[in-house]
């Protein structure tokens, strides 16, 4: 921490020219160039597989180069590892952040770099100095239990306080904010602001454009291993950054569709809950599904967006209220129940619940079909490959063919075959939690032109999604969850950004009692 | 303080099996209680302790060390060899042993590094090559007869009624003591339960992997190295032959010890006191009489068994938990 007053020299604080690095056949960078400044916070942005990680990863001696040069405030680098890069200061953390769950949190923060005294580690002092790091993120955490019983939003703050505290020159984040909640976003932004005003350079990689806009200074696109160009954010429209991450120019953010609030009220609802609700899971909601809709669930993290579409999906089962679908009474003790009415889901985790990493697109797209067929009717092999190749290219699925196991796909195109296997059970209702999570720009406008071209076709849709401007894109009526509790339901010319935020970050005033 | 509670309770559980033990066999046997029992425990389980707190380190890097068997036999022909047929000072063949023995470790854990090899076969192989070298510098069961061995193991602290401590018994003793210290006050200690949590994250937060990997199998040679003196000095003789199945005894030990195969979670004391049951169980053995020493195998299998069990029901009674409270 002595060299952050190093005076800014007229050599820029990190000076990548020409970085090339390539993997068995895949160019992954380039001849890359790329400058950050004393005091900025500077965004890598680009689509998945552009570069990002690895520029990260070469730069900080996880991956030797290729070729190019590297220097820290004027002088040539080449770290052979990462312990060589923090001592040169240069604090990271890394897309694939895991800590060690095994550790406590204080040893994870102080990993190589403990308090020593008289040769020894000195726990206590690495105590107090834990607790300290993380003061300034709200955390007051006991810093001696292992950091696997945190919760990931936690482990990802505590990776962060790490980098940090380590970051005396310069800290590079690639994508720290995916299992961030707003209120943990704003607070990292203030960590961020406050080194930028010491002279730390910040490398930022984000999904997240409005993130961009809050705190880059300055934006490098990359695209497939290239350097695109290099913008201050101030003098670049979001679509030309689009444009340029993309290589093309993409039509203006989806239309809205607008569908008066009185005609949306007088089709028989698909499906209807009334009181449903689990005790400590979320409170007692009333909620319509009519075909051709979509509604939207929107609230911070942990509101009960997620718990909400697991009781729908009867992934958990309601303990009071009553469902009905089509008129009549159904009930709903599993996801079986659920498919059996003609519902679908594509959950958050893709990693942990969707995607069968081993098998290939075609198996994963004809999962839930045959599913719901039984295993004892295998659908013939014929079929599998149409409905796979039909989806392959109904939804623009990347893929060299059909029976490429499904894990070297991107998140974007995993993403998008997960989609396929609901939509070869040709559902009546689909569940979309955080469909466009952790994919890249182009997908993600795929994606929400796709949501709306199901809803043309009579399917109603309930998506989750923290996207606020995405959920105004698409959504026909959204919901908005606080605490546990659906608080307000935005209709029709109701629905914007504004309204859903107010609405979250009302106090629980206007009518409605808390517990 | 329940989290500290739960992260112990593998070693309390398995404290508590060597005190209930040792009090059933007392309750057993009048004279059983007593500082000689409890000496010629220590002693007699010394080698096997010594070994045991350098596999405890490998498999909580993650790692595994089949070889210390095998460098235990050949770390003891070697010392008859150069003592008795070539006339070294005892001191001087015990230098000589210990770097030789440090060395081969080293050069495993070098392998294992390098060509990214699992440590099963790397060792296997080790153990096969530690084996068939103790032979190559001779078949028979030398006899050491130099004084230096006689006086060394006479050394010892005597205490209580009967009761003594060997050299043997203190060296144990002494590393313990510096194991726990290892593992828990230095950086060398945190890189090994980094290694043994994650290997991929404890290289992207800076941990030289390639060194730790080298430094603990190194580690674990050098004590199956002073284990193998120990036990030249025990049974005054060379033997290509001696300590075969310790590498068995000794993961036995850590794993009774509340030591997690996998790597990452575990205790050195936890070992020493996984050690202690099994001299224990001998003990009790040697006091009946009448049962076969198969018997002591036997009740570690099933003390083996039990203690897995636990430490399975521990991990999922831990998962079932989940993380903090869900509150924002
Ligand atoms: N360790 C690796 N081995 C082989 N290919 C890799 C490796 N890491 C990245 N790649 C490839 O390099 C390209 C760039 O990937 P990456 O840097 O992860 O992109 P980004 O972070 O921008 O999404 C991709 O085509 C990816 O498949
Ligand atoms: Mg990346």
């Amino acid at each position: 921490m002595t060299a952050s007053t190093a005076p800014p020299s007229s050599a820029p604080l990190l000076a990548i020219r020409g970085l090339s690095k390539a993997f068995l056949g895949v160019q992954a960078l380039d001849g890359v160039d790329f400058t950050l400044r004393h005091g900025e916070i500077h965004a890598l942005l680009g689509e998945n597989g552009a570069g990002k990680s690895t520029l990260i990863k070469t730069l900080t001696g996880v991956y030797q180069r290729d070729g190019g040069t590297v220097a820290l405030e004027g002088r040539e680098i080449a770290p052979r590892g990462v312990e060589e890069a923090q001592r040169l200061h240069i604090g990271t953390v890394y897309q694939e952040v895991n800590l060690l769950p095994n550790l406590s949190v204080a040893e994870n923060l102080f990993l190589g770099r403990q308090p020593m005294r008289w040769g020894l580690v000195d726990r206590g002092a690495m105590r107090r100095r834990a607790r300290a790091i993380l003061m300034p993120y709200g955390l007051s955490i006991d810093v001696t239990a292992p950091l696997g019983r945190f919760s990931v939003a936690t482990q990802q703050i505590i990776a962060i306080a790490r980098a940090v505290d380590m970051s005396a020159k310069v800290l590079i984040l690639d994508e720290p904010t995916a299992s961030l909640d707003a209120q943990e976003v704003a607070v990292l932004f203030k960590v961020m602001r406050t080194l930028r005003s010491r002279g730390i350079g910040i490398v930022f990689v984000t999904h997240f454009l409005d993130q961009v806009y809050e705190v880059c200074d300055r934006i490098t696109v990359l695209r497939n291993g290239r350097l695109v160009g290099e913008r201050r954010t101030a003098e670049l429209p979001r679509l030309d950054l689009v444009a340029m991450m993309l290589g093309r120019e993409l039509e203006a953010a989806a239309h809205r569709i607008d569908l008066g609030p009185a005609e949306l009220d007088s089709r028989p609802p698909l499906a209807s809950f009334k009181a449903f609700g689990k005790s400590r899971s979320v409170e007692p909601f009333d909620l319509d599904i009519r075909p051709g809709e979509v509604v939207a669930l929107a609230g911070l993290l942990g509101s009960g967006r997620t718990e909400t579409v697991r009781l729908v999906f009867g992934m958990d089962r309601a303990d009071q209220g009553e469902a009905t679908v089509d008129g009549r009474k159904v009930r709903l003790k599993g996801p079986r129940d659920a498919v059996r009415l003609g519902f679908g889901f594509c959950p958050e985790d893709r990693k942990k619940e969707g995607i069968v990493g081993e098998l290939s697109v075609r198996e994963n797209i004809i999962l839930a079909l045959q599913a719901r067929q039984g295993w004892l009717k295998p659908i013939p092999r014929r079929r599998q490959e149409e409905i796979a190749d039909r989806f392959i290219r109904l939804l623009d699925i990347r893929t060299p063919d059909a029976e490429r196991p499904i894990q070297l796909l991107s998140g974007g195109n995993q993403q998008k075959a997960l989609l396929a296997r609901w939509l070869a059970t040709e559902p009546r209702l689909l569940i979309l939690d955080e469909p466009t999570r952790g994919i890249d720009v182009g997908a993600h406008a795929e994606i929400i032109r796709l949501i709306e071209r199901l809803c043309a076709d009579g399917m109603a849709l309930l998506v989750v999604s923290s996207e606020l401007e995405e959920i105004v894109a698409y959504s026909r009526r959204v919901v908005v969850l606080r605490d546990r509790r659906h608080v307000a339901e935005l209709r029709g010319g109701e629905v914007s950004v504004e309204r859903i935020v107010a609405a979250i970050a009302s106090e629980s005033k206007s009518g409605e009692v808390r517990q | 303080m329940t989290s500290a509670l739960q992260r112990f309770l593998p070693l309390i559980v398995t404290t508590a099996v060597l005190v209930v033990g040792f009090l059933l066999c007392a309750a057993q046997f009048p004279n059983f209680a007593s500082w000689r029992v409890v000496g010629n425990l220590l002693t007699d389980n010394a080698f096997l302790g010594i070994t045991a707190v350098g596999m405890t380190f490998v498999i909580l890097s993650g790692g595994i060390d089949l070889s210390v068997g095998a460098v235990i036999g050949f770390t003891t022909v070697l010392l008859a060899v150069l003592i008795e047929h070539g006339g070294w000072h005892p001191l001087a063949a015990f230098a000589v042993a210990l770097i030789a023995a440090g060395g081969f470790g080293a050069a495993m854990g070098g392998v294992i590094h390098v060509f990214q090899m699992p440590p099963f076969i790397v060792t296997l192989a080790g153990m096969f090559i530690a084996r068939g070298l103790g032979f190559v510098l001779t078949t028979d069961s030398v006899p050491i007869n130099h004084p230096l061995y006689g006086e060394l193991n006479d050394i010892a602290l005597r205490f209580g009624a009967g009761g003594k401590l060997s050299l043997p018994a203190m060296l144990m003793l002494g590393v313990v003591v510096a194991a726990v210290v290892l593992a828990h006050w230095t950086r060398f200690g945190a890189n090994l339960y980094a290694l043994g949590g994650n290997r991929q994250s404890a290289e992207l937060m800076g941990v030289p992997v390639g060194r730790t990997t080298v430094a603990v199998y190194a580690l674990s040679g050098l004590l199956a190295g002073l284990a193998g003196i120990v036990f030249s000095l025990y049974t005054g003789a060379g033997y290509s032959l001696a300590a075969t199945g310790v590498e068995l005894d000794t993961i036995t030990a850590v794993v009774i010890g509340g030591t997690q195969l996998t790597g990452g979670y575990g205790y050195v004391v936890g070992t020493f006191v996984g050690v202690l049951i099994q001299g224990l169980i001998q003990t009790y053995i040697t006091f009946d009489g009448t049962l076969s020493s198969w018997w002591t195998k036997i009740a570690i299998g099933v003390l083996l068994f039990v203690f897995i069990l636990l430490q399975k029901g521990l991990l999922t009674v831990w998962a079932g938990r989940g993380g903090e409270p869900a509150e924002a």
